[in-house]
């Protein structure tokens, strides 16, 4: 009798560390394609495929409002003074210089934009996702007299500029998130998607 | 195990107890869904002749990147609705349209291949015949009064119904009396790419599946081997 | 064992009898060392059950138990989803599968005498688990609304219809509409996917402790707790199921699986056996389809239901069809009452048993070979030959297997 009940030799050792490797390998590769399951079907991606859409109307100073994953993106064409007034809020900003990671690295720039007067942003506010007010009147009552226009958020009072930049001391912890885009031509924009192959 | 060894040879007696059945022989469709190429052509036919009138509402178009398409190509090779490549191919006929014309709408092909099988379709498509008597024109030999007309004649050709009379019996023949665009052989080509696309829409995982499954049983055998060792070294105890 | 798991598994231990129960059903858990080939299957039902509860709450989640929605929603899973082909192919399967190992699981029982004293309650525990398996698979093989589906179901609700004075009312109930509708697919799916597991998991644990209360059965059908080492009370050809069974049962689950992953990745439709070819045709209410056949589980029984063509004894033909249906279900309930055999085993028993049971294997096969197969004359005739061979094992059991030529059962289990 090589060993009673259930002693572990180091031949059954080796064979029970084996075994129980194995066996979590296959457990592993079992749960891998039921954690798949969940992730988004083909149907949830069709649906939430990038959205093209024609900026060729669009006047400056105009709100275009898009629908892309159930969610609002903005397309806002700013005049030039809008442009300039950008340059006057740094110090009221929580993030002027866009350092936290909330636009593609083509977005980090002065006017987190690619075509400067265009602003392509997600209308979800930062704090608990009511979408903000587009207010491009300057200095109205209700928001003071410091105001250049920008995005209020009535939830919360959370304020934006017309760059998607938060505003100190306001619940929103960070600047609006620009999406992933790409122009498909001048007036072409594609949301959603930074290749330019067709969908 | 003399019970196993009587019931095993009464199984293999089972055989003798199935007769002939009666039904029209099918022909067996030459296909094979790893052939790109094929599924290439026969997802072009499908869009070009099949999708006027039927839908495959259970098929993406960018799922055609299976069969070695690139979205691209997809969009301008297969998609003639103007969707998208993440969309489902609908047919742009409406089914009440249908309904008036046939008298029944043609069904979803999604997974016709999956209830009829592959080498009933390639009988089918090779089996439709002028019949003046029948309200479309057409009849089939597998499908009598079948109501869809023959919408691949002008590739085909005219067939027409020959029943001769062989050994008491009944024989019906087709006979190719006015020929189309494609010669015989390219026309069975024709359709056996187009079965074999119709195969492949019915199931476009299929082979994933097979792959996935090798890899699967090679690591079973393995553990097979593994847990018999260590079911041996264990038993050793019990005498 | 360090201290500290001590403390811990202590702790444990005095708000939870674990360690306890670890040992009463598997440390110390004496089962006869004898088990062959035909004690794998009660292991592999688990394990095959526990495989439809993770493979169907997941198809729940995607599917929809609507009749406009059903058959789109299952090719939806089949395509759309993230290897919901896989984890419906697993389910498909796993419903035949459960039915192999089921079918096995109870012959074994028929040949060894599994069902006699002490066992009696055991076994119905087991046909109990038998009867929700059948309701299980008939609610489920709803839920994808093929054509299958829906005559299917249509044809095992008319059943109902069958029964005097109540029928139509009874099936009007069972389906809350007139006929076969969304209404029913909506309350098979609630039976299918909570009362029933609910109650199969319960009876399935019932199982498991009346079992263990009694002890394992063996191949030579003897009682290894009439043999006890004086010393230790433990059974002197009983072995603990942990480590012994455990590391046995895991090698016959690895052969399963390669069975079960060779169907689910090569073979899925079993040739039109598991998943059937008019099955991907969406109902359609108005036009049965040339030729029905359940899945090949159920078809012994639907031979029987075909089998009866005359009326008599002035009820008649179908509803005898339905009464011999499920007689030929209920009756195995009365097994250890029905052998009267001195011995236990097919190994001790007489040349009659042995003919007996096989004669019942080969009926069994017949009916359900021939409830595939559309009826012609002969095979209507066949099938009420086999039927009566089928009924015949059962009620002539009190005869044959008291007349039976034994031989003597030994004191020790054999090899």
């Amino acid at each position: 009798m090589a060993d009673s009940n259930g002693e572990m030799n180091s031949r059954r050792r080796f064979l029970v560390l084996t075994t129980s490797v194995a066996g979590g390998v296959a457990a592993v590769a079992v749960a891998t394609p039921f954690m798949l399951y969940m992730m988004p079907s083909e149907r949830a991606k069709a649906a939430g495929a990038p959205v093209e859409v024609d900026i060729s109307k669009l006047e400056p100073g105009m709100l275009l409002m898009v629908e892309w994953r159930g969610k609002v993106v903005w397309v806002l064409k700013r005049t030039q003074e809008m442009l300039e007034n950008l340059k006057k809020l740094n110090d009221v900003l929580a993030d002027p210089t866009s350092e936290k990671n909330q636009q593609p690295p083509y977005a980090q720039n002065e006017t987190r934009s690619i075509k400067p007067e265009i602003l392509v942003v997600v209308g979800v506010c930062t704090h608990l996702g009511c979408s903000p007010v587009y207010r491009k009147d300057i200095a109205p009552a209700d928001l003071g007299p410091d105001w250049l226009g920008g995005f209020f958020c009535p939830c919360h009072g959370s304020k934006f500029d017309l760059a998607g930049r938060v505003y100190k001391n306001v619940p929103a912890p960070t600047n609006l998130v620009v999406p992933p885009h790409v122009y498909l031509s001048e007036n072409r924009l594609l949301i959603g998607s930074e290749s330019k192959e067709s969908v | 195990m003399r019970l196993i060894k009587f019931l095993l040879f009464f199984i293999s007696l089972a055989p003798t107890f199935v007769f002939a059945s009666t039904d029209i022989t099918l022909d067996k469709a030459p296909i094979d869904t790893s052939d790109d190429a094929s599924l290439q052509r026969g997802a072009q036919s499908f869009v070009n002749y099949c999708l006027t009138c039927h839908g495959a509402s259970y098929m993406r178009y960018n799922r055609h990147q299976d069969i070695g398409l690139s979205n691209q190509e997809i969009s301008e090779r297969l998609i003639l609705t103007g969707q998208k490549v993440g969309d489902v191919m609908f047919t742009s006929m409406k089914k009440s349209e249908a309904e008036e014309w046939f008298g029944v709408a043609p069904p979803d092909l999604s997974v016709i291949a999956r209830s009829r099988g592959a080498d009933w379709l390639y009988t089918y498509l090779r089996s439709f015949y002028r019949d003046e008597s029948s309200s479309s024109g057409w009849n089939n030999l597998i499908f009598d009064k079948v109501a869809m007309p023959h919408v691949l004649y002008q590739l085909q050709g005219l067939q027409t119904l020959n029943v001769k009379s062989q050994d008491g019996s009944e024989v019906k023949e087709l006979n190719l009396s006015v020929p189309g665009l494609l010669s015989k052989e390219e026309y069975d080509n024709f359709a056996a790419d187009l079965v074999n696309y119709i195969v492949y829409l019915g199931e476009p995982h299929a082979n994933y599946r097979k792959k996935l499954g090798a890899f699967v049983l090679i690591f079973l055998l393995g553990m097979l081997g593994l847990t018999y060792l260590l079911k041996r070294e264990y038993w050793r105890d019990v005498h | 064992m360090s201290k500290q798991e001590n403390s811990f598994m202590g702790w444990i231990d005095e708000r939870f009898p674990m360690t306890a129960t670890w040992r009463a059903h598997l440390s110390e858990y004496y089962a006869p060392k004898n088990f062959n080939f035909w004690y794998y299957f009660g292991s592999l039902a688990m394990l095959v059950l526990v495989n439809q509860l993770i493979t169907g709450i997941f198809l729940t989640m995607s599917y929809k138990p609507d009749a406009s929605l059903a058959f789109a929603s299952v090719e939806y899973i089949m395509r759309d989803v993230n290897f919901g082909w896989l984890i419906r192919y697993m389910h498909s399967t796993g419903a035949s599968m459960f039915f192999v190992v089921v079918y096995l699981h109870m012959f074994r029982g028929m040949m060894y005498g599994s069902y006699r004293k002490p066992r009696e309650l055991l076994w119905l525990i087991g046909m109990a688990i038998f009867f929700v398996l059948m309701s299980l698979a008939f609610t489920g093989y709803i839920l994808p609304w093929g054509q299958m589906s829906y005559w299917g179901a249509q044809v095992i609700v008319s059943m109902f219809g069958a029964i005097p004075y109540i029928g139509d009312t009874l099936s009007n109930w069972i389906l809350g509409d007139f006929m076969l509708s969304d209404a029913a697919l909506n309350r098979f799916f609630a039976y299918h996917v909570v009362t029933l597991p609910l109650l199969i998991i319960v009876l399935v644990f019932v199982h498991i402790i009346a079992l263990h209360e009694v002890g394992s059965n063996n191949p030579d059908g003897i009682e290894i707790k009439a043999n006890k080492d004086p010393k230790t009370g433990i059974p002197v050809d009983g072995i603990p199921f942990h480590p012994y069974y455990s590391v046995k049962d895991i090698v016959g689950i690895v052969a399963f699986l390669i069975v079960f992953t060779g169907i689910i990745f090569f073979v899925p439709e079993m040739g039109g056996y598991f998943l059937e070819h008019n099955n991907f045709i969406p109902a359609n209410t108005l036009q049965t389809p040339d030729h029905i056949a359940p899945v090949w589980y159920f078809t012994p029984y639907y031979s029987m239901l075909r089998a009866v063509t005359v009326n008599f004894l002035g009820v008649d033909a179908k509803l005898w069809g339905v009464i011999l249906m499920a007689g030929s279900v209920i009756i195995f309930c009365f097994l250890p009452w029905l052998d009267r055999s001195p011995v236990k085993s097919i190994r001790y028993k007489g040349p009659i048993f042995k003919f007996a049971l096989a004669l019942f294997v080969i009926s069994f096969l017949v009916l359900g070979w021939l409830g595939t197969k559309a009826p012609t004359p002969l095979y209507t005739l066949l099938a009420q030959i086999f039927t009566v061979i089928y009924f015949a094992f059962f009620i002539l059991m009190p005869l044959y297997s008291k007349i039976d030529k034994t031989k003597p059962e030994p004191k020790r289990v054999t090899k």
